[in-house]
């Protein structure tokens, strides 16, 4: 059992909240894989399951006005902040119903209305972007906090040192969020990094920087709890390392060699979102009935979206020209 | 009637002049970079004075971090922003591409037209100053070869004035590529109009008008197209000379329309000749006016070397007038 008893849990509607986005990420990564597994659809598609605690722990603190960056393996963080699951269905299957018109695919989703600014294909380079928001709330004098998502590989860039760096001297309200899965691609955090801990960077840049149990639901909910606070009022970035694992290696399709069968086997018997059902069923914060309903929601809710999805039409070609420049240019 | 004094400043004054009004008109114009508030405003006073003026909030020191920059930037402007992010030399462009061509160059397109990234780069180019290899290169070639940028690269100051307002309150990102030497040379200053004094991009300057070879060239090059252009009419060469101003959007209508009446082409640049913008420039001619013209297109620019340090080998790698008055002979035979 992952998840923390504090007496200053959140209140019932929001751990309800918390999972019904960790099943709604859960039910549409399997559907997913399975039409991929099946042929049903081709695409490339980097797969969030296990690491579903981390998204909904922060999401449920966030304003729609709030941004979310993420990066490839983003599916997670897309649902958490809001994206409409048939536009999202839409673009990952390059359709003219997606949240880019199918320009952009499921490394780029973008979803202005829901705060999803960024989502970006390469390693670490979100960091640098989500100061540019943080530092657009901070001149206009608003209360908007900026949450970059990216990988413990990410740690590892040039872009990270430079972006950490900038926020703190600018004390930028920026939470920066490392979802340690353990690897980077195919190498192990062991191989790749000089510290045990992300977290221990912090303090290069004059941050706080905290580890958490990022398959603990309210553990979770607690470190970006205070950090978003920090960050609203002024107080400037935090470093968050969750830890977390990554059940299908780094892309569909990766024969997983360099994972330990064993330990592999061992996190996923230790999946987060079962796990937090029971926790919540165990302790009497929800009911069976009630989570049956909502689970059942979801699959309704994807399938409606797969529908829609596969019965949109592709963008027409004059699309290839559009978008490049605010005019039309060949 | 009243005349109006001619007002002489260099393009560093017409610079800073452009950013001082934009900033005045929009309150979403902001500038960051490495330096460029007081004391100093930047390495090469461009920004000078524009700190105290607007506060150091909308005028931003950085540490130097050159990614970190660009991608404030980029955020800033998709948040609704227009920054204006000045990178002290275009070498140091390498530290930043991937910001400049995954992000600021793709985000409209990957986006679906959701979110914009209407933002400048402001950067300072070219040889002449013995700064070596790392620091006197033209990369506008780079940018070019990326949809999704704009490129301007203004030849005087009253251009470099116009063209910067335009490129700020553009929609679209856009590499502003300043020759260092012009800064503050005053054989480069001229009459520069008070007040906002738009030029749109896309519209190239026929600076000198001709009839028996059209020279294209933007930049500091256009001041050595036209001297060539000088020594050639003294031997009866009536040579017409283009400054494109922006490259992308690339005014082609008015180059095509003069090599349709010249029959002859030049391009002139000082970045280095393979794969610079003059291959991209020729081939379009040829492709559109092959069967008419007299002579195929020459192309004059840098060695295909890097710049180097010492003053006769540097002097040796730019292109010169006199390359320019041979390459213009070289199609009449």
């Amino acid at each position: 059992m992952a998840t923390t008893n504090r007496p200053d849990s959140p209140d019932r509607e929001t751990l309800v909240q918390m999972y019904e986005i960790q099943n709604k990420i859960k039910t549409t990564d399997e559907r997913f894989r399975s039409m991929l597994t099946s042929g049903q659809i081709q695409l490339i598609y980097y797969s969030p399951r296990g690491q579903e605690c981390i998204s909904a722990g922060y999401a449920v603190h966030l304003r729609p006005d709030d941004y979310v960056v993420t990066i490839y393996r983003g599916l997670h963080d897309h649902l958490a902040k809001g994206v409409p699951m048939r536009e999202l269905w839409a673009e990952f299957l390059g359709r003219s119903t997606g949240t880019c018109k199918g320009k952009g695919g499921p490394m780029h989703i973008t979803h202005p209305e829901s705060g999803l600014v960024v989502t970006t294909g390469i390693v670490g380079s979100g960091i640098p972007i989500a100061n540019g928001f943080g530092l657009a709330a901070q001149l206009a004098g608003t209360d908007q906090v900026t949450v970059v998502n990216f990988g413990d590989g990410a740690s590892n860039i040039g872009a990270f040192h430079e972006g950490m760096n900038m926020a703190a001297v600018w004390k930028l309200p920026v939470i920066f969020l490392c979802q340690n899965n353990l690897y980077g691609e195919h190498t192990p955090m062991s191989m790749s990094t000089g510290v045990e801990y992300i977290s221990e960077r912090a303090a290069a840049y004059g941050m706080p920087g905290v580890t958490v149990n990022g398959n603990d639901p309210v553990a979770m909910w607690h470190a970006a709890g205070e950090a978003i606070a920090r960050a609203r009022a002024g107080e400037g970035p935090t470093l968050i390392e969750a830890r977390t694992y990554r059940f299908y290696g780094h892309l569909m399709g990766d024969a997983m060699e360099y994972m330990p069968k064993e330990e592999r086997k061992a996190a996923m018997a230790a999946d987060p979102v079962p796990a937090f059902r029971a926790w919540l069923l165990e302790n009497g914060h929800a009911t069976e009935a009630q989570l049956a309903e909502i689970e059942d929601k979801i699959v309704a809710m994807v399938d409606d979206a797969v529908e829609f999805a596969m019965n949109s039409p592709e963008p027409s070609l004059d699309e290839l020209y559009t978008d490049v420049y605010e005019e039309i240019t060949k | 009637m009243t005349t109006t004094e001619p007002r002489i400043i260099p393009m560093g004054i017409a610079l800073n002049e452009a950013m001082d009004i934009a900033m005045g008109l929009d309150e979403k114009v902001f500038l960051l970079g490495e330096d460029i508030a007081e004391p100093s405003g930047g390495v090469y006073k461009i920004t000078k004075g524009l700190s105290t003026k607007y506060g150091t909030h909308r005028v931003r020191k950085t540490p130097i971090s050159e990614a970190a920059i660009i991608g404030a930037a980029v955020g800033a402007a998709i948040a609704g922003y227009k920054p204006v992010a000045e990178i002290m030399i275009m070498d140091f462009i390498a530290v930043c591409l991937d910001q400049i061509t995954n992000h600021a160059a793709k985000i409209r397109y990957m986006s679906g037209g959701q979110t914009t990234v209407p933002m400048v780069i402001r950067t300072s180019a070219g040889a002449g100053r013995q700064f070596g290899a790392q620091h006197s290169e033209m990369l506008e070639a780079w940018a070019v070869h990326t949809p999704g940028l704009k490129v301007v690269v203004p030849s005087n100051p009253a251009d470099a004035k116009g063209l910067l307002i335009s490129s700020i309150f553009d929609p679209d990102p856009v590499l502003f590529v300043e020759p260092m030497l012009m800064y503050w040379d005053p054989q480069y200053a001229c009459d520069v109009p008070v007040g906002d004094n738009r030029i749109p991009l896309g519209k190239a300057n026929i600076v000198r008008e001709g009839k028996d070879v059209t020279v294209i060239s933007y930049g500091k090059q256009v001041h050595d197209a036209v001297k060539a252009a000088d020594i050639l009419a003294a031997e009866g060469v009536s040579v017409e000379v283009i400054d494109l101003r922006t490259l992308v959007p690339l005014d082609e209508a008015t180059v095509l329309a003069s090599v349709s009446k010249t029959k002859r082409a030049v391009v002139v640049h000082e970045a280095v000749t393979r794969c610079g913008f003059g291959a991209e420039l020729s081939s379009r001619i040829h492709e559109e006016l092959f069967g008419t013209l007299a002579a195929p297109v020459a192309r004059v620019g840098g060695q295909n070397t890097p710049v180097p340090y010492a003053k006769n080998l540097e002097t040796a790698f730019v292109p010169q007038v006199a390359d320019i008055v041979a390459a213009i002979k070289s199609l009449n035979k």
